[in-house]
């Protein structure tokens, strides 16, 4: 089992972890808080991939997870900020109550 | 003993210490080596600062300051960690346990990480590392978040108010104070520590190239310098923890060890701050003058934070404190746009040729929009005619 | 497979496990915040230094407190408000596992050669050069996208006028 193996598992099993989180929690916040996760983990599979891959001199890994970091701290800045106007309109964060849409 | 000598003393006694040292131990023995000394020196500073600092609040509000444990008071540091070590270590019953055992250690921590980027003499850097002014400040960040710990785990109103207050203020000027060292980078290419004090060791006849004595850097300087004393909590910027305001903020439910640990913390922030801004403006362990490079690096070094350390000090006792509100709007309003401001003045500075023309031009840039902010931004009130009434 | 990385990988799914497995969301976010930590040293060991300084900065310094100032204002925190778990936790418990099998079977499958390339140092020069040039046209968008996040974000969380109701 070589290195590259090792943090493709980890990388799958934060994914799972944060999936988890993210369908089975109650909580708006902590869903987000699951996508957060998710995102990581397909961080650290682009960084594995470029530090065993065949071409680290350009970089390619490194940029995407620069430009994936930002990303992801500006969409967790929005999803926030939803959540506060949902909890100002709903006086709830629970998701199992927020089903006025449904069916 | 040449000057040479003298100046790389601690690199040569530690190359000295490291041939006793097995070689298969030879990176554990030489990381603890250089670890060492920063451990012992900067708590021994922060007990002499205490001391400096009373004294010195005292003599500017006309007062003594603390004289009577020792000739003029100078081992009150030796009574202030005897009784901070054997008080009664009270801990709230609803206070979150954990968390209120962990914001301490967190906030000492990352204070002390910090120290691992700053050189302090010639070749004497714990670590040189390519991206150092990166893991400064991401260090620093850390910082917030033990804040924000202390506070919530007490469970105490005062606690919760001041915390938040304090990492409201600490995140809005994060952004200057990266925005202000952002010039530095510039216009020294490299975001190594070292390599920023290097550049800055040089000397056209007498007079040293520190990035202090050009116009941008002299303005960044000054951004850099209020930026860090609103990060570290220190007044005019002491809301959150001011003692006739909340108490004493998130600290309030803290008592004995840990309410030193604390304190230790934040001086030992405003020290690493300092410390930056001499290695980013000030040239680092540099001499001032050409003539004065056989005094020894660390000696420089020192002698610059120590001045730094008495402008804090006299800044505490000179300016009344800022309300939140005023705090938030110098933070957005003033200091953003003129740390932008700055990084168009360097990147003017480096394109234009040498000469009087672009001190001329980069001095106009950051004046005149210093001068047009203040006096957009004062708070237009039509204030009446004093009268007085005395009781009769 | 190196003992750091193993205590690395054991701190990250430590941390991760049981942000999303407490009741108190205070706690799940800072054992998250520990669970990004392990991830930055995880990137500081395959050498990028850059993404992992950065990682901290960003991930710890401020979504963490982001996320912990939306629990405080929504007062999410308190003596068990709520369930922790939806109503729909099992199909969703089962989906991720399944997930997480199909990745294992395909990492473990797959054809991955057994030679270790050598480390390339990364210099943060390179990275500028390469955001200046190559990359230039991501990184205009990425300020496009940050402006409008902010402003997105302000306006979202911004009290609405009594006057509107």
């Amino acid at each position: 089992m070589n290195p590259l193996t090792g943090y493709l598992l980890l990388s799958a099993l934060l994914f799972s972890i944060g999936l988890a989180g993210a369908l089975t929690r109650r909580n708006a916040i902590l869903v987000l808080i699951g996508i957060e996760l998710m995102l990581n983990a397909a961080n650290l599979n682009f960084i594995a991939f470029w530090r065993y891959g065949p071409n680290p001199a350009a970089l390619t890994g490194v940029m995407f997870t620069i430009f994936s970091i930002s990303v992801a701290a500006a969409e967790a800045a929005v999803g926030l900020g939803i959540i506060l106007a949902v909890y100002r309109h709903a006086k709830t964060t629970d998701l199992d109550q927020m089903n006025s849409m449904k069916g | 003993m040449t000057p040479e000598t003298i100046d790389q003393i601690f690199v040569l006694s530690k190359g000295w210490l490291l041939g006793y040292v097995l070689a298969a131990l030879q990176p554990i023995g030489s990381a603890i080596l250089s670890v060492v000394p920063v451990l012992v020196v900067f708590p021994l500073l922060f007990a002499i600062t205490t001391v400096l600092e009373r004294k010195g609040l005292g003599r500017i509000q006309n007062r003594y300051g603390p004289n009577r444990v020792g000739p003029y008071g100078i081992w009150q540091p030796i009574a202030d960690g005897i009784k901070s070590l054997t008080k009664e270590d009270i801990v709230p019953r609803t206070a979150d346990q954990v968390v209120h055992f962990l914001a301490p250690l967190l906030l000492v921590l990352a204070a002390f990480l910090a120290y691992a980027v700053l050189p302090i003499g010639k070749n004497m850097v714990i670590t040189n590392l390519n991206a150092g002014l990166l893991f400064f400040f991401a260090v620093g960040s850390m910082v917030e978040l033990a804040v924000f710990m202390a506070g919530w785990s007490s469970r105490s109103k005062y606690s919760l108010l001041g915390a938040m207050r304090a990492v409201a203020q600490m995140i809005s000027y994060e952004v200057p104070l990266v925005l202000a060292s952002i010039v530095v980078i510039m216009a020294s290419g490299s975001l190594s520590t070292v390599d920023i004090v290097n550049m800055q060791a040089t000397y056209t006849g007498i007079w040293p190239h520190w990035f202090l004595f050009t116009p941008w850097g002299f303005a960044g300087f000054i951004l850099f310098m209020i930026a860090a004393t609103a990060e570290s909590n220190r007044a005019p910027f002491d809301l959150p923890e001011g003692e006739s305001e909340i108490i004493a903020g998130y600290y309030i439910e803290y008592s004995g060890f840990k309410f030193a640990l604390f304190f230790l913390g934040e001086y030992l922030g405003m020290f690493a701050t300092s410390g930056l801004a001499i290695t980013l403006f000030l040239g680092g362990w540099a001499a001032p003058f050409s003539f004065l490079t056989w005094i020894p690096s660390y000696l420089w070094f020192f002698l610059k934070l120590l001045t730094l350390i008495a402008a804090f000090i006299w800044a505490r006792g000179t300016f009344p404190r800022l309300r939140m509100d005023q705090l938030m709007g110098l933070a957005w309003k003033f200091m953003l746009p003129m740390t932008l401001l700055n990084i168009f003045t360097a990147g003017v500075w480096h394109f234009m040729p040498t000469g009087i023309s672009r001190w001329l031009v980069c001095t106009f840039l950051i004046v005149a929009p210093w001068m047009l902010l203040s006096r957009g931004l004062k708070q237009r009130k039509k204030l009446q005619v004093r009268t007085y009434r005395f009781a009769e | 497979m190196t003992v750091s990385f193993l205590i690395l990988a054991a701190l990250t799914i430590a941390g991760t496990a049981a942000a999303m497995s407490l009741r108190n969301l205070i706690h799940c976010v800072l054992t998250l915040t520990l669970g990004f930590v392990g991830l930055a040293m995880l990137y500081l060991q395959l050498g990028a230094q850059f993404v992992g300084f950065t990682q901290i900065l960003v991930y710890v310094g401020a979504v963490a407190i982001l996320a912990v100032f939306a629990i405080m204002m929504t007062q999410s925190v308190g003596p068990h408000v709520q369930p922790a778990l939806s109503s729909f936790w099992v199909p969703g418990s089962v989906v991720a596992s399944a997930v997480f099998a199909v990745l294992a079977w395909a990492i473990c499958s797959g054809a991955t050669s057994v030679r270790t390339p050598p480390q390339h140092d990364v210099s943060v020069n390179q990275i500028g050069d390469a955001l200046m040039h190559k990359f230039a046209l991501p990184l205009e968008i990425m300020g496009l996208l940050l402006t409008a996040a902010l402003i997105g974000a302000v306006i979202l969380a911004m009290p609405e006028k009594k006057g509107e109701q």
